[in-house]
């Protein structure tokens, strides 16, 4: 009997072309544009629950010193996934120095219990490019593209 | 081809049908429900501190989410404590059926309240003050004696579970998304149900009682409105009735018909995106709005969420299902389901959108739980914040777990759910015979904004 195995071959094929492409776009570090090191310090004021600005943004490799200064009660610091914080008692203005040497998108967070709202405030610190949301925006185009052009098929009982 | 189905074994059947465990269960649960109630009540007013926020809100919501609900369904509701009283109060019995006659009024739910709206407008209401629930244990210590009251004022006067099946919010978000668990509880053979005199599944028997949901079970056909009590595997006189290993998210084979579904898909998907904004996200005069409950801030907040859910969201995929019938050539769409000729392919349309609604809610819950699950092991220790270490864990200082992964986890499971998502759309939009384009453009455009919200 003779089989046509092209249609599950293309298959195969284009399944192969989707994984590789994919893990390059999860894995492979990205050309960053690199700009001279800088010295960079950033007043952040806290209150509750919000900090001012409560958003950040330096560039891969400057050396950020955070200024904190508490205009209520004890607030902290803590900048995710570089795993630093600080705490400012109200009025004092407390430091904290550091390369950012990863790039990306960071929640900075008060890590002081310091009211009903603590666990929500939140600002973000952007550190050059934020990679992991365009190599997440690159995957869900490539799975767009490979659904358009037909290589998801539709769930299997309603085909049926 | 019909994808397989696998049975659970008799040993497996005969344990389900022992009502001893599922009473205990439920029993314990009712037991920390009352803990939770007075923790929220006499404990610290710090919301990390008290055992109503940190285990409810961190751990038990989202195991829920992430493990409870994608495995095993409406699971939770089978041993739920909120409605137990009220089953006790009644079925005038804890441990099985002994009166013929239920207590209470026994009234039917009102035709016009059989539905979702109750559930979507409950649901809406509550993530209106999802900031201050969410952190003030008082307030949820209020919000879960609230549902227990009405739940068991509500089996007074109607039959059967009316607070779980029409008006519990927390019911509706799992009911929807149950759609998706490789569980279900279907009949063997329906031509059995046709020939069975006592439909006793429905009416109860010595051996058990009638759905306490309000449902036929030779009807089902999803996981919505099942809500795994287990009576009907006890009821059954011709054990017609069987606990089965699915493929995932077989109930969305069929789209929905009904608008109430539809709604609650785009109120889930539209909470799940305001909430990372709102809880999550850097923005402080969003934040200020939706903490400052009353304020004219406040209601700003309130008409901009209820905007999007209730307007943006359905219009959106409103029109999407207009174009989407613009575009198909007059006499193309199927004329045998009138749905796809009536306009109504929004119904339909919102299918796709259990899954991907389910994977922001995933998403949302990674972050939530891996950078404040330390709050769960000291709330653990000392549930009260009053200086007591039960277990030794009352030191466990705040830290983040985890924090490298929690971003690749999320596009992973944002990815998936948008994939899984085009997949339910494809075959959606196969059965009306409608282009498949603007639907999947529909699901794309929200599954990058919550990218960019959360990572």
């Amino acid at each position: 009997m003779i089989t046509d195995r092209r249609p599950r071959f293309a298959r195969l094929i284009s399944w192969g072309l989707i994984a590789s492409a994919a893990a390059a776009l999860a894995l492979i570090p990205l050309p960053l544009v690199r700009t001279a090191p800088r010295h960079v310090t950033l007043r952040v004021e806290a209150a509750q629950f919000a900090f001012a600005p409560s958003e950040l943004s330096v560039n891969a490799g400057d050396t950020v010193t955070l200024e904190l200064v508490s205009t209520d009660v004890v607030h902290g610091l803590y900048v995710d996934q570089y795993d630093l914080g600080m705490e400012a008692d109200p009025g004092q203005t407390s430091r904290l120095t550091f390369v950012a040497d990863k790039p990306g998108s960071f929640r900075i967070r008060c890590n002081v219990a310091c009211g009903q709202y603590h666990p929500f405030m939140i600002g973000r610190l952007t550190v050059g490019t934020p990679i992991a949301f365009w190599r997440a925006a690159g995957l869900a185009l490539l799975a767009l593209a490979a659904i358009l052009l037909g290589a998801v098929r539709p769930a299997r009982e309603a085909a049926a | 081809m019909k994808p397989r189905r696998m049975a659970l074994s008799p040993r497996g059947m005969n344990l389900l049908k022992r009502r001893g465990w599922q009473v205990a269960l439920s029993t314990v649960m009712l037991a920390g429900l009352a803990f939770t109630a007075v923790a929220g009540w006499i404990g610290t007013p710090i919301g990390s501190r008290n055992f109503a926020i940190a285990f409810v809100w961190i751990g038990w919501f989202a195991a829920l989410i992430i493990l409870l609900i994608p495995i095993f369904g409406r699971g939770w509701c089978s041993i739920c404590p909120i409605p137990l009283v009220g089953d006790w109060v009644q079925r005038g019995a804890v441990l099985g059926p002994q009166r013929r006659q239920p207590r209470g009024l026994g009234l039917r739910v009102p035709a016009i309240l059989r539905n979702m709206w109750t559930q979507n407008a409950a649901f809406a209401l509550l993530a209106l003050f999802s900031a201050t629930i969410l952190t003030s244990p008082r307030i949820t210590a209020a919000a879960l004696v609230g549902m227990f009251v009405l739940a068991t004022g509500l089996s007074l006067v109607f039959e059967r579970r009316a607070f779980c099946r029409y008006v519990c919010p927390m019911g509706g978000f799992i009911g929807l998304y149950s759609q998706v668990a490789p569980v279900e509880i279907r009949v063997d053979s329906r031509a059995t149900c046709a020939a069975c005199q006592t439909k006793a599944c429905y009416n109860g028997s010595p051996e058990g009682y009638g759905c306490p949901w309000g449902v036929f079970p030779a009807s089902l056909t999803r996981n919505n409105y099942c809500g795994l009590c287990l009576e009907c595997l006890r009821t059954c006189p011709n054990d017609n009735l069987t606990v089965r290993v699915r493929p995932v998210a077989a109930d969305l084979a069929v789209p929905s018909t009904r608008h109430d579904e539809a709604f609650k898909s785009l109120i889930m998907l539209g909470s799940a995106m305001v909430y990372a904004a709102v809880l999550l996200g850097p923005w402080s005069a969003f934040k200020n709005a939706a903490f400052s409950t009353g304020s004219l801030a406040w209601l700003v907040y309130a008409a901009v969420f209820l905007l999007l859910v209730l307007g943006v969201l359905p219009g959106s995929l409103w029109l999407v299902g207009h174009f989407s019938q613009r575009l198909t050539p007059r006499g193309e769409t199927t004329t045998a389901n009138p749905s796809a000729r009536a306009g109504s392919a929004f119904a339909a349309f919102a299918t796709p959108l259990v899954p991907l609604g389910l994977a922001f809610w995933a998403a949302f819950s990674l972050t939530f739980l891996l950078t404040n699950g330390s709050y769960v092991l000291s709330s653990l220790s000392d549930p009260l914040g009053i200086g007591w270490n039960l277990i030794g864990t009352a030191g466990v200082p705040w830290q983040p777990m985890l924090a490298g992964a929690i971003a690749p986890l999320q596009a992973a499971v944002l990815v998936g759910g948008f994939v899984w998502a085009t997949r339910v759309a494809r075959s959606v939009t196969a059965r009306l015979k409608l282009p498949s384009v603007p639907l999947i453009g529909f699901l794309f455009l929200p599954t990058v904004v919550m990218m960019w919200l959360l990572i």
